[in-house]
C-alpha cells in the first residue's frame, strides 16, 4: 500500500493503495466519479481515458503511482449539465450517442487531441481515434460533433 | 441537475422519504430524466402492493399498470420496454405527453423495474415500437388515460365531453378558458380504477405536436457530461467486488479451487465454488481481479471443439432438426425445366454482441428477498431465472433495470446478473460484478453462423420460376427466458441444463400461416402456405427448407437474429440472378416483388442514389487499381416490421483486396414516424454496424476454446477507419402500424457491400467478413 495524492478535476485526494493499482480502479472505486469506465482492461478501447497532462492516457493500464502528484481530468471534470464544456456540447447538439458508454473516451481523446491539433485535417482526426470505439456506430454523428468543436463544420 | 449519490439515495429511502415525494418540483428535462432514474434505483411504491408486491400478474390489464397522475398534475408512466440507447426512453415520454396533452416536462417514466412496472418481457427483436406504439399497451394506456380525465372533466364541468379540449394538463370548455379544471384537480394521487379500453381513441398523427418530432434524447446531457449513471456506477452502501473464473476450455469443468491460493491476499473476502462455478469477492475491484488471476484452480480438459475453417461442412453433417417454412412442391420440376438455373452458397461466421463495456451487475441478496440491478433486456425473466437460483419465490426478487454498455442482443447482461446474485448470497452482503473482456468474449451468447445453399430457376425471358433455399444453423437454446438458466454461462457452470436439442428429419409439411419472422424466405417468392400468400414476392415455386444443428458455443439474438444473415444470402443471390440475365438490380427486384411499400424504398434508395439504371458488373472494368462500383439490397424486416434499402458505393484496391465505403443511401418505411432523428440515429449506427460485422467481424477459435477474445483478435471498425457519407430517406406512412427501425438498415449493409464489390470489380464474394484477403481471392478467381 502507497499513500498516493492526486488532483482530480482540480480537487485534490490522498488515497491509501498498492500502488500498482490502475487509475481507473481508484477514480471509480475510490473517488465515486461515473466518467471513466471499464471497456476492455487492456487499453483497446478507449472507454477509461482520462486527460493527465494535456495527453488522453488510457486509465484501465496506468498505475495510479505512475500519476502521483498530477493533474487529472474526467468527462465530469469538462463541464455541467448546466454549463457544458463547448465539445459536451457539440455531441449535444449533434445528438452524439445512442448508449453512451463510450462518449467519455471519443470526448476526451477527441479534446486531447484537439488541443494540441487545433486545425487538423480529416485523415489527422481520424488517426487520433484509430483506437477508439463506438460499438453502436454512432461514428458519423460524433465526427460531425468534433468538427463542430474544432470550429470547422 | 439534482444529483444524488447511491449512499444519499439509500439514506433518503432509510428515512421514509417516498419516491413520490422525491419527484414532487421537478421541472427542467435533464431534471426528470434524472428522477425517473431515481425512481428506479428507489424502493418504488406507486400502489398499495408496495415494494414487493405480486406484480408478476399485472401483465397491463388496468390502465393503473401504466398510468398514474400526480396532485400535482404530474403523469407517470410505467413501461416495460426499456432505453438500450435506441432512443427508447425519450420517445415513450414523447407518446405519453402527446396522448394526454401535458408538456415533456411533466411527465415521468419508470422502465422495467419488477416492482412497478408490467411485465413486458424481453425489449427485444425491433418489438418494442410495434408494442407500445400502435393501438394496445402504452400507447392504448395513454388513449384511455385521456378519454377517462375528459370524462371525469364532463362531469365536473357538466359539459358534454366534445365540448371540451384538453391542453397542457388542463380541460376547458372550448370557447370559454375561464371553465376549466386540471388533471390534479381530477384525480391527482388517486386511481383510475379503470381497464385499459379497447376503443378510446388516439390522436391521429396529423395532430401530433410532440410525437413525431425530433425531440433530442432527455439522457443526452448527462451522458455527454459523465453525470449519466450506468449499471456499472450503482454503488451500494457496503458493497463488495467480486469477479468469476470462468473455465478455460469449452466443456471443461471444475476438479479443485485451492482457497489457500488466495486466502493472504489483500482485500479477499471469499472463495465462491458452485458445482463448476467459480469466484471471489474482495472489498475492491482491483483486489477481485487479482484474486481471479492467482486462484489455483484445475479444470478437466475441454470437450474439443471441431474446426474452425470446417465449421460450415461440420455442419452439414451434423443431425438437425427441419424445418420448412414453404413448400410448393414443384422447385424441382421448375428448376428441371428452367432456360438456366443459377446456384451459389453463402456463409456467415458466428459474431459476437461484443459489447463496449464488459457486462456488469449489481446483486443485494438477503436472508430472504434480493435485489439485482441489471442491465438485462429482461427484467422479469432474469427475476424469474435468479429465484430459480437463489432458492427463492420469484416474488422476493425485485430486478431493477439500470442501463449498460449497448447490448444489440443477449450479451453478458444476464449471466453477469446472476454471477452477482450467486455471489451476494455467499457473502450476504452487496456484491457488484463486471466481467473481464476476455470473461464478455470467450463466453457471450453467439450470433449464429450460417451455410445457405441456394437454387434460382429462371425463364428464357430472364424471370425467375422457381427459388430453393436450403441452410445449417446451430442453436444452443437462446434467451434463458423464465425457467432456464442454463442457456447462458453461469446457468450452465450451476448446474442447470441448456434448453434441450432434438433433431428432427425430414421437416413436417409447413403449417399455419406464411410467417417470415426470420427471413428465411426471400423477399421475392409469394409465400403460399394453406391457400394464403402472404410473401412480398412473385415467385410462385418456393421452397425454404431450415436445418437447425447443436451448437459447441452458447447461441442467441444479435442484433436481426438470422435475418441479417438470410438477407445477405438472399440479396446478393437476387444480384447473382439479375448479373446472369444482365439486367439492371433495382429495376430486376421491382420486377419480381409485390409488396407496395418494399418496391417503394427501392426505388427511393435508389432514386435518392441517383442510381444508373444498367447491369453489374459495371461495364469497362478494369481488373486492376481502384475500382468503383454500387449496390442494393432490401429487406421486409420479419416479413412486415419495417421495410428498408440501401445503396452502397465502395471503393476496390485491387492490389490488395482492401474495401472503402464511400456512401450509404438508405431509405426506410416503418410506418408513422415517433422521432425522426432517433429513427435516423439507428439507422446510421445500424448500417454501421453491419458493415463492421460484414467487413472484419467473426468469432474465432481452436481446438479447445474460443480465441477472438478481446479487440485484438475481434475486429470493430474503429471511430478513425474511413467513415462514408450516410444519406437516410425517411417515408413517413401513416394510417398503417408503427413498426421497429432498429434492425432494418443491419439487414441489407452486407448484401449492399457484396453487391457493390461485385459490381466495381465483377468478383462475387460469398462469405462474411469480407476481410481483404477473401476479397483478393475473390478477385484472383475472376481468371
Amino acid at each position: 500500500m502507497a499513500a498516493i495524492t492526486l488532483s482530480v478535476n482540480g480537487r485534490p485526494h490522498n488515497v491509501e493503495v498498492d500502488p500498482a493499482t490502475p487509475l481507473l480502479y481508484v477514480l471509480s472505486d475510490d473517488l465515486a466519479l461515473n466518467g471513466p469506465k471499464f471497456g476492455c482492461g487492456l487499453g483497446q478501447c478507449g472507454a477509461c481515458t482520462v486527460i493527465v497532462r494535456g495527453r488522453a492516457v488510457r486509465s484501465c493500464v496506468t498505475p495510479v503511482s505512475t500519476i502521483n502528484g498530477a493533474d487529472v481530468t474526467t468527462l465530469e471534470g469538462l463541464g455541467r449539465v448546466d454549463r457544458p464544456h463547448p465539445i459536451q456540447q457539440a455531441f449535444i447538439d449533434e445528438q452524439a450517442a445512442q448508449c453512451g458508454f463510450c462518449l467519455n473516451g471519443v470526448i476526451l481523446t477527441a479534446k486531447a487531441f484537439l488541443d494540441q491539433n487545433p486545425k487538423p485535417s480529416d485523415a489527422q482526426i481520424a488517426q487520433s481515434l484509430a483506437t477508439t470505439l463506438c460499438r453502436c456506430f454512432t461514428h458519423t454523428r460524433m465526427l460531425r460533433a468534433i468538427k463542430r468543436y474544432a470550429g470547422r463544420a | 441537475m439534482q444529483k444524488l449519490t447511491s449512499a444519499a439515495r439509500h439514506a433518503l429511502t432509510q428515512a421514509g422519504f417516498s419516491r413520490r415525494a422525491l419527484l414532487k418540483g421537478t421541472g427542467a428535462l435533464v431534471v426528470t430524466f434524472s428522477a425517473a432514474r431515481l425512481a428506479e434505483a428507489l424502493g418504488a411504491e406507486p400502489f398499495p402492493q408496495g415494494q414487493f408486491g405480486t406484480q408478476s400478474a399485472r401483465v397491463g390489464a388496468q390502465l393503473d399498470s401504466w398510468i398514474a397522475i400526480g396532485a400535482d398534475g404530474s403523469v407517470t408512466a410505467y413501461t416495460g420496454k426499456c432505453e438500450l440507447g435506441q432512443g427508447m426512453f425519450t420517445v415513450q415520454m414523447q407518446l405519453i405527453a402527446e396522448e394526454l396533452s401535458v408538456p415533456l416536462s411533466r411527465v415521468k417514466l419508470i422502465q422495467c423495474d419488477t416492482s412497478v412496472t408490467p411485465d413486458q418481457g424481453t425489449t427485444s427483436g425491433s418489438q418494442s415500437t410495434p408494442t407500445n406504439f400502435n393501438e394496445r399497451n402504452l400507447a392504448q394506456a395513454g388513449a384511455t388515460a385521456r378519454e377517462a380525465l375528459l370524462q371525469l372533466a364532463s362531469e365536473r364541468l357538466g359539459v358534454p365531453v366534445d365540448r371540451l379540449a384538453a391542453l397542457d394538463g388542463v380541460i376547458s370548455v372550448k370557447g370559454e378558458a375561464a371553465r376549466r379544471v386540471s388533471y390534479g384537480e381530477l384525480i391527482g394521487g388517486k386511481k383510475f380504477n379503470l381497464a385499459l379500453s379497447s376503443t378510446a381513441k388516439r390522436k391521429p398523427a396529423s395532430e401530433w405536436t410532440v410525437l413525431g418530432k425530433p425531440i433530442p434524447r432527455v439522457d443526452m446531457p448527462a451522458m455527454a457530461t459523465g453525470q449519466f449513471e450506468f449499471v456499472h456506477n450503482v454503488r451500494v452502501p457496503g458493497m463488495l467486488h467480486g469477479r468469476v473464473v470462468r473455465p478455460p476450455a469449452v466443456g471443461a469443468t471444475l476438479v479443485s479451487a485451492d482457497e489457500g491460493s488466495v486466502r493472504g491476499l489483500p482485500g479477499f473476502v471469499k472463495l465462491v465454488v458452485k458445482k463448476d462455478f467459480v469466484g471471489v469477492v474482495c472489498e475492491k475491484t482491483w483486489q477481485a481481479i487479482q484474486a481471479a488471476q492467482q486462484l489455483k484452480a484445475t479444470w478437466t480438459p475441454g470437450v474439443g471443439l471441431p474446426a474452425n475453417d470446417d465449421f460450415h461442412a461440420f455442419m452439414r453433417r451434423q443431425p438437425s432438426r427441419d424445418a420448412l417454412l414453404v413448400n410448393s412442391k414443384d422447385v424441382d420440376q421448375q428448376l428441371a425445366r428452367a432456360a438456366s438455373v443459377v446456384k451459389a452458397t453463402y456463409l456467415h461466421p458466428y459474431q459476437m454482441h461484443g459489447s463496449m463495456g464488459s457486462s456488469c451487475a449489481v446483486a443485494d441478496v438477503r436472508s430472504d428477498r434480493a435485489t439485482i440491478w441489471s442491465p438485462t433486456q429482461s427484467a422479469y425473466p432474469v427475476r424469474s431465472g435468479a429465484a430459480m437460483i437463489l432458492g427463492f419465490a420469484p416474488e422476493n426478487v425485485r430486478v431493477v433495470f439500470v442501463r449498460g454498455s449497448g447490448c444489440y442482443g443477449i450479451n453478458g447482461a444476464d449471466t453477469v446478473s446472476f454471477d452477482a446474485a450467486v455471489l451476494s448470497q455467499a457473502v450476504g452482503k452487496p456484491v457488484r460484478v463486471q466481467l473481464s473482456r476476455k470473461d464478455e468474449m470467450a463466453w457471450e451468447n453467439y450470433g449464429l453462423a450460417f451455410v445457405i445453399d441456394q437454387r434460382i430457376g429462371v425463364d428464357a425471358n430472364g424471370t425467375i420460376l422457381a427459388w430453393d433455399y436450403e441452410a445449417w444453423s446451430p442453436t444452443r437454446g437462446g434467451r434463458p427466458g423464465y425457467d432456464r438458466p442454463g442457456n447462458v454461462v453461469t446457468g450452465l457452470l450451476l448446474g442447470y441444463e441448456p434448453q434441450p436439442f432434438a433433431p428432427r428429419t425430414p421437416a413436417p409439411d409447413p403449417g399455419g400461416a406464411f410467417n417470415n419472422n426470420s427471413n428465411a424466405g426471400p423477399s421475392y417468392v409469394t409465400g403460399c402456405v394453406g391457400g394464403q400468400c402472404r410473401g412480398a414476392g412473385t415467385v410462385k415455386s418456393e421452397r425454404v427448407l431450415s436445418h437447425t444443428v447443436a451448437s459447441p458455443f452458447f447461441t442467441g439474438p444479435l442484433r436481426s437474429p438470422s435475418r441479417l444473415q438470410n438477407t445477405f444470402a438472399h440479396e446478393c443471390m437476387m444480384d447473382e440472378v439479375a448479373a446472369h440475365v444482365r439486367a439492371d438490380p433495382v429495376a430486376y427486384r421491382v420486377r419480381h416483388l409485390s409488396d407496395a411499400r418494399l418496391k417503394d424504398v427501392v426505388t427511393r434508395a435508389g432514386a435518392a442514389a441517383q442510381w444508373d439504371p444498367r447491369p453489374s458488373p459495371r461495364p469497362s472494368l478494369q481488373t486492376t487499381g481502384l475500382a468503383r462500383g454500387r449496390g442494393i439490397a432490401c429487406v421486409a424486416y420479419e416479413g412486415d416490421n419495417g421495410y428498408s434499402a440501401m445503396v452502397a458505393d465502395v471503393e476496390v484496391d485491387q492490389a490488395t483486396g482492401a474495401v472503402t465505403l464511400k456512401r450509404l443511401v438508405i431509405a426506410q418505411d416503418c410506418g408513422p414516424i415517433s422521432n425522426p432523428d432517433g429513427m435516423k440515429n439507428q439507422i446510421e449506427g445500424g448500417a454501421l454496424q453491419g458493415m463492421s460485422r460484414a467487413l472484419g467481424e467473426e468469432v474465432t477459435w481452436d481446438d479447445q476454446k474460443v480465441t477472438s477474445v478481446d479487440w485484438r483478435t475481434y475486429h470493430s471498425l474503429p471511430l478513425g477507419f474511413a467513415v462514408p457519407e450516410i444519406e437516410s430517406v425517411l417515408i413517413n406512412r401513416t394510417g398503417v402500424e408503427a413498426t421497429g427501425s432498429g434492425e432494418t438498415a443491419i439487414t441489407i449493409a452486407a448484401a449492399a457491400l457484396g453487391n457493390a464489390i461485385f459490381d466495381a470489380t465483377g468478383a462475387r464474394v460469398r462469405q462474411v467478413p469480407f476481410t481483404p484477403a477473401r476479397v483478393k481471392a475473390a478477385l484472383d478467381a475472376r481468371g
